[in-house]
């Protein structure tokens, strides 16, 4: 995607450069936030998940960072066409990219819970749900840096196989939890794991819409959805 | 690239065009400043004419009540009509076209005369009134509309000079108003005003909407965007996009209408 050439005003180009990198960074720190929370589950470290939880404030700073700037840039910039497009989608992303450490913060909570227990096979599903997740919100930033509507439309349809992912261990924990009411406690606090990672997967794609809207000012059509859970009674 | 105003999206239904203009030139001499312009203007919408300095929107906005027939060279070539009528047909009568079509300037000017005459000259020499009472109406009634009466129904016979910058705006508005135009052009008509000035001349522009089809040229962005439901984009003498202002300015579709819009331009 093209580069867009420079305003007359310099400062102009300076604001929404670090409103860029703010948002840049809001997502680098979500990454590693998901994946350290799903490492600390997995490896029962309960020191590692303490330390997700308390990075979470960094984002809630960025966050308040992202929409000071995008405000100042409104009240003296009074951005129009894309500028004003990329300004209130950054407000919009940096309040998702906050939603989605929320996520992975209650994921490092339930780590703690999860360690006191025996561990359960069907989690071994859960890094490979986080990889992927992780990996959408990868892409998506990407796709924001280099203001790519192609590449934001791209991972769209990823979202479906994080839903699959869900599904899956959806109608398997359910069955184990039958079998074994003992292990009610950390499977519950799993799928809680599991649906926030759908969660998060769900909220990346809004953010690629989001970039998609940005750099080309129309909205994508509507996207897939896979998640049935909500329709599955008993499993088959 | 010219915009086919035929393929313009209209706003509301069967809304018929005040003025139109097909395939407009204009030269000053050798030189072409408009270059095969096509384009409606209705009474529904405010349109507003943006652009860069030298573009070429005043000098359209002039050919719609021929003002360029005052300037040494200047050549308009293509078909303007009011209503479906050539104004510049030789049966034209421009006297009564520029009062069909009035026009407020960048710099207030009101006559050296009273507020009341300022307002009264007009419809007296275009003999709208019969009897002085007629005439009071007259003014009375485009001072009231021109948002001007409570604040100079009390000293109508002090100079209209003596007004501040934007009591005289709106004294010329008044002026205008008061030969029962359809057309109101305006040449950047905040320019020399103050911003509460520029809101009252805005919120102005908004009351006559509907009744008289208004045309303003401003360099002000965030006016355009404001005041008018309409925006056309000019740059170097050529129409480059014409669309609602809604879209002009949250996604326009020319490159060259998103730069100028956005500040990158040249």
């Amino acid at each position: 995607m093209a580069e867009l050439s420079a305003h007359t005003v310099k400062s102009f180009d300076e604001d929404i450069a670090q409103l860029r990198a703010v948002i840049t960074r809001m997502g680098g720190l979500c990454e590693s936030q998901i994946a350290d929370a799903v490492d600390a589950l997995m490896n029962r470290n309960v020191e590692a998940a303490a330390v997700v939880v308390e990075n979470d404030k960094r984002l809630d700073g960025l966050e308040a960072e992202a929409e000071e700037l995008a405000l100042r840039i409104i009240a003296l910039r009074a951005p129009l066409a894309n500028d004003l497009r990329e300004v209130v989608a950054a407000l919009k992303i940096a309040n998702v990219l906050e939603r989605i450490g929320d996520y992975a913060k209650n994921i490092a909570k339930r780590a703690s819970v999860v360690a006191q227990s025996q561990p359960i096979s069907q989690a071994v599903i859960v890094p490979e749900m986080a990889r992927a997740v992780v990996g959408i919100i990868r892409d998506t930033l990407d796709a924001y840096v280099e203001r790519d509507a192609a590449k934001a439309l791209a991972i769209l349809s990823r979202d479906q196989q994080v839903d699959e992912f869900y599904n899956s261990l959806f109608r398997s924990l359910l069955t184990f939890m039958m079998e074994n009411p003992h292990y009610i406690t950390p499977s519950t606090h799993l799928l809680f794991v599991a649906k926030n990672l759908e969660r998060i997967g769900d909220h990346a794609t809004s953010v690629a819409e989001m970039i998609h809207f940005s750099a080309t000012g129309l909205r994508p059509a509507e996207r897939p959805k896979n998640d049935f859970s909500s329709t599955i009674y008993a499993p088959q | 690239m010219n915009v086919n105003p035929a393929q313009q999206p209209a706003i509301g239904h069967n809304v018929i065009p005040k003025m139109t203009a097909r395939d407009v030139n204009v030269f000053y001499g050798q030189k072409q400043a408009i270059k095969n312009v096509s384009i409606d203007v209705t009474s529904e919408n405010v349109t507003a004419f943006i652009g860069p300095s030298g573009c070429g929107k005043s000098t359209f906005l002039r050919c719609l009540n021929r003002m360029n027939d005052t300037v040494d060279g200047a050549r308009v070539e293509g078909r303007i009509s009011l209503d479906a009528q050539d104004i510049y047909a030789p049966t034209m009568d421009v006297v009564q076209l520029r009062a069909r079509v009035g026009m407020v300037f960048q710099k207030p000017n009101p006559f050296p005369k009273s507020i009341y005459e300022n307002v009264a000259y007009g419809p007296r020499i275009h003999g709208l009134a019969r009897a002085k009472a007629d005439l009071d109406n007259i003014v009375e009634s485009a001072l009231r509309r021109a948002g001007l009466w409570d604040e100079a129904k009390d000293r109508l016979n002090e100079s209209g000079t003596a007004m501040s910058g934007g009591q005289q705006q709106r004294l010329c508005i008044a002026r205008a108003i008061a030969v029962d135009p359809e057309v109101i052009l305006m040449d950047e008509p905040c320019s020399a005003l103050d911003p509460i000035a520029t809101a009252r001349i805005e919120e102005l522009i908004d009351e006559l909407r509907g009744r008289y089809a208004i045309v303003i040229v401003t360099h002000n962005m965030q006016q355009a965007a404001r005041v008018s439901q309409k925006t056309a984009f000019f740059h170097l003498g050529t129409l480059v996009e014409y669309d609602d202002t809604s879209a002009i300015f949250t996604n326009p579709r020319e490159t060259r209408t998103k730069d100028y819009i956005t500040g990158r331009y040249g």
